[in-house]
């Protein structure tokens, strides 16, 4: 074998930088502190481990794809309301139905009837905003904020008519932490996403194609619409994996897509997308480490992502990257 | 979309022409004739029970008027002056920021609000309510300086853009106060701080809000000066007015509504953002004509909100700050996709 095969890109490079330290922070996040009670420690945070990889895999993947779908750098399906849509769903389903069915019901069959509404509502979404003639990016923007404020009040309303016992069921069914996740919903949330995945990394190369914009993609053969809409109804699948496993996240995704695409330096989907993975476990994985072990804060990293991916948010329409 | 340049204040034309200099007065005081009648509901619903033979006959029925008094009186009040001062906030906001989508809770002011609320609960926790109020109005002024400060730097500024901007500074400022209120087991206190809720409105507990009903007052007075700066900078200073004068005075006015509202009730939004709207499609954009129109609807928006809150479930209630957030996220949606169709 020659030197030369084993030379690797400067992006393959530091894809594999980033690979090593996700699976640095996995290892130490398992084996550090373990005081020598392997058979417990190991499965409890076996499972914390899992939800995290599922979570930062969901949010990471959806943001890209999102952004590609959508041609711009700043939304994401957060912004645009889809995490506080499935809250409302939710809500509105334990509202009409009572926790007494909801519970009785196959949480996979509920999971799925969700996702397909939460497809629906992309695909009108999707028709209405960003097919309207004229429609600038900013009115899309300034709609996907509003309609998650709607949608959060909406849910609070509705979560402050049922009776306490009902809210504390939502609460608890919907919105596992990291902490506590409940492992039926690891599974179906696990095998949503592996199927979701699997419908995507067909459509991979078309993806690559999209990212050079509407017009050219047409002109280069692909099904723009029918495209996008099962690159949405993925979209859909795995922010809906990611609200039920920790609830919403804003600016999460925005941190990590554009810290991916900032640092791989490449179009390329086999390339952005992975290293998004690798950040948003690092990103969560060490943030928990280095808020627990570090400052001995405790799980709260979500509100100090929500902190910084804002300051990021800022910085990318101070820097123009709505042009 | 047809370019305009990026200062261009997007101020939407009156639906028809005025009758007369000083307004449609008379529909004015039909306005406020029905949010009297609003007042008057507002009075008499709730878990004990207050009517109008019992107002009428209070040596025979001394518990209604206690009822009436101490608790009804004032939340009525509360809900008045609170609806009052914050559309005119929001419209002076508008004014100031040259631009329809902006108010209290679309700025970051009220989020900053509520981090000073929380600061200075950790650092002086037995400071009179005055204090606490004043450096909420500080943390809310340094919060809206930042606010317009960000727009500055912001290139090719789209309307749309701007209350994007301070919702996420918001966004931001409250998780700073979700961090510190998490660390410090205060976690509930700020749920009940910061949503609008007037349930714990007594006699003794609102009378701060009398504060921004002042504030009102001078805005009112000084309204010419807001209209002026709503034309620009260049035409301000042409005018002979010193611009930054005139900002910072509405920002000071701005954030102490904010500050005094939050402290005392908690968040309302969008009631800033929607009746200056609204007013301003029925008598323009001359804040001195504006304002009495803001004031009167505003303090009808909120009742309502209350009066539907305090109905849907009787006898537990949902506060304001909920219904008003649904009310309103619809009705800017509204005003989004209304502008839109005719610019676009």
């Amino acid at each position: 074998m020659s030197a030369s095969a084993l030379r690797l890109e400067g992006h393959e490079r530091r894809l594999l930088l980033l690979g090593a330290l996700a699976v640095l922070c996995v290892g130490v996040f398992m084996t550090v502190d373990a005081g020598g009670r392997w058979d417990f420690v190991l499965p409890f945070r076996a499972r914390k481990v899992a939800t995290v990889l599922l979570v930062g895999y969901a949010i990471a993947v959806s943001t890209v794809l999102f952004q590609t779908v959508t041609e711009n750098r700043v939304l994401t399906p957060a912004i645009m309301g889809f995490d506080t849509l499935y809250v409302l769903l939710q809500t509105c389903l334990l509202f009409f139905l009572g926790s007494r069915t909801v519970a009785s019901l196959d949480p996979r069959l509920l999971f799925a009837v969700e996702v397909a509404v939460m497809v629906l509502f992309s695909a009108v979404l999707h028709r209405w905003l960003f097919e309207g003639r004229g429609r600038s990016i900013h009115l899309l923007l300034l709609t996907g904020v509003v309609l998650g404020v709607l949608f959060r009040s909406l849910s609070t309303f509705l979560q402050r008519v049922i009776a306490p016992g009902e809210f504390a069921f939502l609460e608890d069914r919907f919105f596992a932490s990291f902490n506590n996740p409940d492992p039926d919903l690891l599974a179906v949330s696990a095998l949503m996403t592996v199927g979701a995945s699997v419908l995507g990394l067909r459509l991979l190369h078309a993806c690559d194609v999209l990212g050079l914009g509407r017009d050219v993609a047409i002109s280069l053969g692909v099904d723009h619409r029918r495209t996008v809409s099962r690159l949405l109804a993925v979209v859909a699948v795995l922010v809906s994996v990611s609200t039920a496993l920790v609830g919403p996240v804003t600016f999460f995704g925005l941190l990590v897509a554009n810290l991916a695409h900032g640092l791989v330096r490449s179009h390329r989907h086999v390339h952005v997308l992975p290293a998004a993975v690798f950040l948003a476990v690092i990103g969560l994985l060490g943030g928990q480490l280095v808020l627990e072990r570090v400052f001995s804060f405790g799980a709260n990293l979500r509100v100090i992502i929500e902190f910084l991916g804002g300051l990021m948010f800022i910085t990318l329409l101070m820097r123009g990257a709505l042009r | 979309m047809p370019t305009r340049s990026p200062d261009s204040p997007l101020l939407p034309e009156p639906a028809f022409a005025l009758p007369g200099p000083r307004g449609p007065l008379p529909l004015l005081a039909l306005a406020g004739l029905g949010v009297l009648v609003l007042a008057g509901t507002s009075l008499l619903i709730g878990v004990s029970r207050v009517s109008w033979d019992a107002l009428l006959a209070p040596a025979e029925h001394p518990r209604a008027l206690q009822v009436l008094v101490i608790s009804r009186v004032p939340r009525t009040l509360a809900l008045v002056l609170a609806g009052m001062s914050l559309g005119v906030a929001g419209l002076i906001m508008q004014m100031l920021a040259r631009n329809r989508f902006v108010e209290p809770f679309t700025a970051g002011t009220a989020e900053s609000a509520s981090l000073g609320l929380l600061v200075v609960t950790l650092l002086a926790p037995g400071i009179p309510i005055l204090a606490r109020t004043a450096v909420a109005a500080g943390f809310s002024m340094a919060g809206t300086a930042l606010f317009l400060l960000i727009l500055r730097r912001i290139p090719l500024r789209s309307a749309l853009v701007v209350p994007v901007v301070g919702l996420v500074l918001g966004a931001i400022f409250d998780a700073a106060t979700t961090f510190f209120a998490y660390r410090f087991s205060l976690l509930q206190s700020l749920m009940a701080w910061t949503t609008g809720d007037f349930s714990s409105v007594l006699r003794g507990r609102y009378e701060l809000l009398w504060g921004a009903f002042v504030l009102t007052v001078l805005a009112y007075v000084v309204a010419d000066r807001f209209t002026v700066a709503g034309m620009g900078e260049a035409f301000t200073t042409n005018l002979g007015l010193s611009h930054p004068r005139i900002v910072a005075l509405g920002l000071a006015i701005v954030a102490m509504v904010t500050a005094v509202v939050v402290a005392t009730v908690g968040m309302i939004p969008f009631i800033g953002l929607v009746v200056p709207n609204v007013v301003s499609l029925i008598v323009g954009d001359n804040a001195r004509r504006a304002i009495p129109w803001v004031a009167v609807l505003g303090a009808g928006f909120v009742l309502l909100c209350d009066v539907v809150g305090r109905v849907v479930r009787q006898p537990y209630e949902i506060p304001v700050g909920t219904v008003a957030g649904v009310v309103g996220s619809l009705v800017f949606l509204h005003l989004l996709f209304r502008r839109d169709s005719r610019v676009g």
